[in-house]
């Protein structure tokens, strides 16, 4: 059985990655967003808004919109599962001699290259709206590092609504209030001007700190404590969301 | 208990509920090899969640199921191994073309060559012309011969049919129960459901009718049909069909 748990993984995933090429919208639909966001807030908002610090806006909060990337695309990962769950292919090959996690994990891998690319596409579009960092191959890779974690994280909780929800709105609805939380943070203005408990939520909230962490890393500055909060809370949503989505598969398929 | 002289499958005592809705409540039956074998029951009998239980993708409360020899509950690997689905809904991928649809299941299977074992399929079922089209844009009655051709991949030696002629034309119908003739021929052992009792008549060498979570009879054409007597007196002499008997049976509430 899992003798063939990576070989079938990868005939999965091909699958899944096919279903993309083939309708590239979804990529396109992802960026489109956050995109438009980047667009509004450094060209509309952005001249009134005082980050207090000497970069442009457009670094200031390209950080912010990658994590808004990450959160629109996952709902098509719980929107793919949830199709497979629905149409019975995925009683096909859990009936199948197929290593039975694989199907998951093909989901979930295809989840992290479509992100990647939605990533990669609103990066280049932020580097035509001016987006500059003279930051090093390391930090580079902390970057991408950072954001893969996050994206795991992210498709883990997308599993959850993917195999249990009952409708494909309900499949792709949890993502809304993920897309809302960097505006809770310091991701667009620097959080000292919220009021009280907004602030304090705004402060102590995952993005915050992950927002934080990127934005050092491009701007070449000292990563502080910043970057093993973000690592932490990356981690942990990981292991949570895995252990819920690991159960509510087992209760699927049993 | 030795695979080779056990009966393809045996079914003993089982019992499923779906919280207060007590669906089977002590099912048995056996199929001999390289048999076919029909359970017929009205909707909502209980038929696809049986088919379930045997093909490993649902867990019975209760009672024992062994196919090919293997307990289902306990050795549910193996009876992977050796058994496929065909579930009463097509579980075909939309977007993959019908080969692409096969090699998948071929890849799965981990067979030597994926490439041969679908175009030979697709030329079985008449589909070569159709095989590098998109599954979405198939008709019914194609869509349900490459499902049931993703079936026959690996010629596993028990095969489970769930429906497998609703919403066919009569043209159809015709071609998958010479299918399934051909599999039973050459030593495949076939369990369908059916609500079409010309299909059972038709088909199957041992019928089964599942009622209020019992089989309430079981035996071949022949011996069903002696439960009526033999012939009505009308105004023409004519034979009960199955469907008289099972009207009478199961008691028509119309
Ligand atoms: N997952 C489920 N949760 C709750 N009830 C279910 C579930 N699956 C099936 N049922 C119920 O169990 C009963 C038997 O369903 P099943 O699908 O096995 O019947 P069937 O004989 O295949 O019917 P049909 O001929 O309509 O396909 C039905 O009343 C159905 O509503
Ligand atoms: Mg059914």
């Amino acid at each position: 059985m899992t003798k063939h748990f990576f070989g079938d993984t990868t005939v999965l995933l091909g699958r899944s990655l096919r279903h993309i090429t083939r309708s590239p919208d979804t990529i396109i639909t992802t960026a489109i967003m956050p995109i438009a966001m980047m667009l509004m807030f450094v060209y509309v908002f952005g001249g009134a808004i005082r980050t207090g610090s000497d970069t442009s806006y457009v670094n200031y909060m390209l950080p912010g919109i990658l994590l808004i990337t990450v959160a629109s695309g996952i709902a098509y990962t719980a929107y793919r599962l949830f199709m497979d769950m629905q149409g019975g292919i995925f009683e096909r090959f859990q009936s199948m001699p197929t290593a039975r996690s694989s199907v998951l994990w093909a989901h979930v891998l295809t989840s992290l290259v479509a992100n990647l690319v939605s990533l990669v596409v609103v990066m280049l579009v932020a580097l035509l709206m001016g987006f500059r960092s003279s930051a090093g191959v390391l930090a580079w890779l902390s970057v991408a590092g950072i954001l893969i974690l996050f994206t795991l994280a992210l498709t883990w909780i997308a599993v959850i609504p993917g195999l249990s929800a009952k409708t494909m709105e309900g499949a792709s609805a949890f993502s809304y209030p993920l897309i809302f939380l960097p505006f809770l943070s310091s991701a667009f203005v620097p959080t000292d001007t919220m009021p009280g408990p907004l602030r304090v939520f705004a402060e102590y909230q995952p993005v915050t700190s992950i927002v934080n962490a990127i934005r050092a890393l491009f701007a070449e500055q000292p990563v502080n404590t910043d970057i093993w909060i973000a690592l932490a809370w990356c981690v942990g949503i990981l292991i949570v969301a895995y252990g819920f989505a690991m159960n509510t598969y087992r209760r699927k398929i049993s | 208990m030795t695979t080779q002289q056990a009966p393809a499958i045996q079914v003993h005592g089982l019992e499923k509920s779906y919280k207060d809705l007590r669906v089977l409540r002590g099912v048995d039956f056996t199929v001999a090899r390289g048999s076919i074998f029909a359970l017929l029951g009205s909707n909502g009998a209980g038929k696809t969640t049986a088919v379930k239980i045997l093909s490993t993708l649902l867990k019975a409360d209760a009672g024992t199921a062994r196919v090919n020899g293997f307990d289902v509950a306990t050795q549910a690997a193996d009876v992977r191994e050796c058994i496929s689905l065909t579930g009463q809904f097509a579980a075909v991928d939309e977007i993959l073309s019908g080969r692409e649809n096969l090699v998948l299941v071929a890849r799965l299977r981990h067979l030597r060559n994926p490439g041969k074992v679908a175009d030979d399929l697709l030329a079985r079922f008449s589909l070569t012309d159709a095989g590098a089209r998109r599954v979405s844009t198939y008709s019914g009655g194609m869509r349900r011969r490459l499902d049931i051709a993703m079936s026959l991949i690996g010629d596993p030696p028990v095969i489970f049919l769930d429906e497998p002629t609703t919403g066919l034309d009569p043209q159809a119908r015709i071609e998958v129960w010479q299918t399934v003739k051909d599999l039973a021929a050459n030593g495949t052992t076939v369990l369908l459901t059916t609500q079409y009792l010309d299909e059972a008549e038709q088909l199957a060498d041992r019928i089964a009718i599942l009622h209020e979570g019992r089989i309430i009879v079981n035996g071949t054409l022949d011996e069903l049909k002696q439960l009526l007597p033999p012939a009505k007196v009308e105004y023409v002499e004519k034979q009960p069909t199955l469907e008289d008997v099972f009207l009478t049976l199961v008691g028509t509430k119309a």
